[in-house]
């Protein structure tokens, strides 16, 4: 097994620092350990995947990574920099952008008002400037708006701008979340389950669309997904949990034939009568 | 030529918004200098105008910010308060005290409000509404019961605050009103309002946007119960004489009533139901002992039949129905012209 501190593939990244370390990273709640000895790193620009069966702990992982949840243990550093004692907030202005697994979109708001929301930290005037309605207010608006609408048509979505985001159909407001992920310029994209409830031509598209939006954007992308077509076809590198530890590491090729993994799906050699 | 999303050119929008202030001032104004408005009249105009600032600061917290705070009355007391004696201990002319006392009001409001909220925006929805619910008794209670403060005579509790100078006039109510609405509508249409509406719709994904939901929990808060102090000013120089019973909890629960019959989320929902429940306990006056039955019948109905409030979360803009009226003629026009062909 490789050396379980290093990115996947470390050669593209070689000057450069991770995106994101993660050191022996570890949660407990009460006295059940939900992760434990997490050590995972993620080269810029790289795509990699966390997969395990249900209840392994890869959402725990995310709500880690997004600092939803303080770890018990160990540390994560971002661009190589500590995260310790960042809001969720924080470590999203750090570069940490994520979607949901059940769709969390400000459904009563339009498409455009939920990437204005994700552009909110770009968009610069003072509360005072917003009242009186400044003319610095009226261009830093138009500026945002344009740039919400090139966002948007990454996705073919901008003539949906003006829709309620919860009339959107499923697949459409999928999307609207990794745009509204995407709008707070991350380094690192967390998608929990993209391709969930998605048909295979959907799934096929999505495929096209990460791909698209790491090369657009420069950024790395960590995704969790269940459906295998999609994990092995588009992840450089993908890390297996179960019981919250990592039991594999590698490319997909690799992690096909680790005898680890497919224990972990499909139960040990032998076994199938007990 | 700078347009709105849709509508009509911005400065056009403000002109025909600052001549429709103008002119509704004016006829105000006129129907009370000819005498077809009563005194009656225009106490009823004063405390519809407060009315209206305590629902639609109140819709801030509730319909915007998606809270439950019931101790709007306490901010409403504490501001009343505040700018009663400074009214009454000032020796600045009237129309240079009356807009202090109304900042003053708003500012110690806010100043509660803020260290009202920030242990109680940790909280979330019943234990939210049970510690402002808490606050606004204490505030009532504790003026109940103060009568001076190191020897000096400030709030007289229980026998009441009198002989406060009574500044509010219509117009000077309705101009607060504007500027109010103003407020809060350009303050939610900014990032700043974006930021407050997220954290109602989904709080963690608005902090996994980057949104300081603290930030904006209190900045909506703070601003909600300034205007609640602001409204208690008004309310001091409608009166002239406080009482603490008067901001009593029924009080909040009165105003959280006009928000919820209007729409959470609708200013301009907020506005009829305020008119609409100061204006209608008094129509049904000669109706006597069946006036509470048959307020309360209609807040019922109204529950059953449209349980998001009169108006929903829609709100009104002028701009939008002049543009779309403008399109539908020009629409019409290149139809005929397209016919005579």
């Amino acid at each position: 097994m490789k050396d379980i501190n290093q990115a996947i593939i470390p050669e593209r990244d070689k000057d450069k620092t991770p995106a994101i370390e993660c050191i022996g990273l570890g949660i407990d709640f009460g006295g059940l350990t939900a992760v434990d000895n997490f050590n995972f790193t993620l080269g810029r620009t790289e795509i990699a995947g966390l997969i395990g069966p249900n209840g392994a702990g890869k959402t725990t992982v995310f709500n880690l990574l997004t600092k939803v949840y303080q770890p018990t243990r160990g540390k994560m550093l971002l661009l190589g920099k500590d995260t310790k004692d960042l809001t969720i907030a924080q470590a999203n202005r750090a570069g940490i952008a994520r979607t949901f697994q059940n769709i969390r979109l400000f459904k009563d708001l339009s498409v455009m008002d939920n990437v204005l929301i994700g552009l909110h930290n770009e968009i610069r005037y003072s509360l005072a400037e917003a009242i009186i309605r400044l003319p610095s207010f009226w261009r830093a608006e138009k500026v945002a708006r344009e740039r919400a609408l090139d966002l948007l048509s990454i996705f073919d979505m901008a003539d949906m701008a003006e829709k309620q985001a919860g009339s959107l159909p499923y697949g459409a407001q999928r999307r609207l979340e990794i745009v509204r992920a995407l709008a707070t310029n991350p380094t690192l994209l967390l998608l929990d389950e993209p391709a969930a409830g998605m048909n295979p031509s959907e799934t096929g598209e999505l495929m096209e669309n990460i791909r698209k939006i790491r090369d657009m954007f420069q950024i790395s992308i960590l995704l969790i997904e269940h459906d295998m077509n999609l994990v092995m076809g588009i992840c450089e590198g993908i890390a297996v949990l179960n019981y919250g530890r990592i039991i594999a590491k590698g490319t997909p090729d690799e992690i096909k034939s680790d005898p680890n993994v497919i224990e972990a799906y499909l139960g040990k050699k032998g076994n199938a009568n007990a | 030529m700078v347009k709105n999303k849709k509508g009509i050119p911005r400065l056009l929008a403000y002109a025909i918004n600052a001549l429709l202030f103008f002119v509704f001032l004016g006829i105000l104004n006129s129907l009370i200098a000819s005498g077809i408005f009563s005194s009656y009249y225009v106490k009823i105009l004063m405390l519809i105008a407060i009315n209206i600032i305590l629902a639609v600061s109140l819709n801030l917290a509730t319909g915007f910010l998606g809270q439950l705070p019931l101790g709007h009355a306490g901010f409403m007391a504490v501001g009343a308060y505040a700018s009663a004696i400074f009214m009454k201990a000032t020796p600045l002319p009237n129309f240079v005290a009356f807009p202090i006392g109304l900042i003053l009001g708003g500012l110690v409001a806010a100043v509660f409000g803020f260290i009202i909220g920030i242990p109680a925006l940790r909280l979330r929805g019943d234990y939210l509404a049970i510690i402002t619910l808490g606050f606004g008794e204490i505030i009532r209670v504790v003026l109940l019961n103060i009568d001076s403060v190191l020897g000096f005579n400030f709030t007289y509790g229980a026998s009441s605050l009198k002989n406060i100078p009574k500044t509010t006039t219509v117009t000077n109510a309705f101009i607060c009103v504007s500027i109010v609405l103003i407020i809060i509508h350009t303050t939610i249409k900014s990032k700043h309002g974006r930021a407050v509406l997220s954290i109602r719709e989904n709080e963690i994904a608005a902090e996994s946007c980057g949104v300081n939901t603290t930030y904006y929990k209190t900045m909506a808060f703070v601003m909600s119960a300034f205007f609640a102090g602001m409204a208690g000013s008004l309310y001091a120089g409608y009166v002239g004489i406080l009482n603490p019973s008067g901001f009593a909890f029924m009080k909040s629960i009165e105003i959280l009533v006009m928000v919820v019959l209007g729409g959470m989320g609708s200013m301009i929902g907020s506005v009829i139901s305020a008119t609409a429940l100061t204006v209608l306990p008094e129509l049904l006056r000669s109706f006597s002992e069946y006036r509470m039955v048959a307020y309360s019948l209609l807040l019922i109905i109204v529950m059953i039949f449209k349980p998001s409030g009169l108006m929903g979360t829609y709100d009104f803009s002028l701009s939008r129905i002049i543009g779309k009226c403008g399109d539908k003629i020009s629409s019409h026009l290149r139809k005929g012209k397209e016919g005579r062909r």
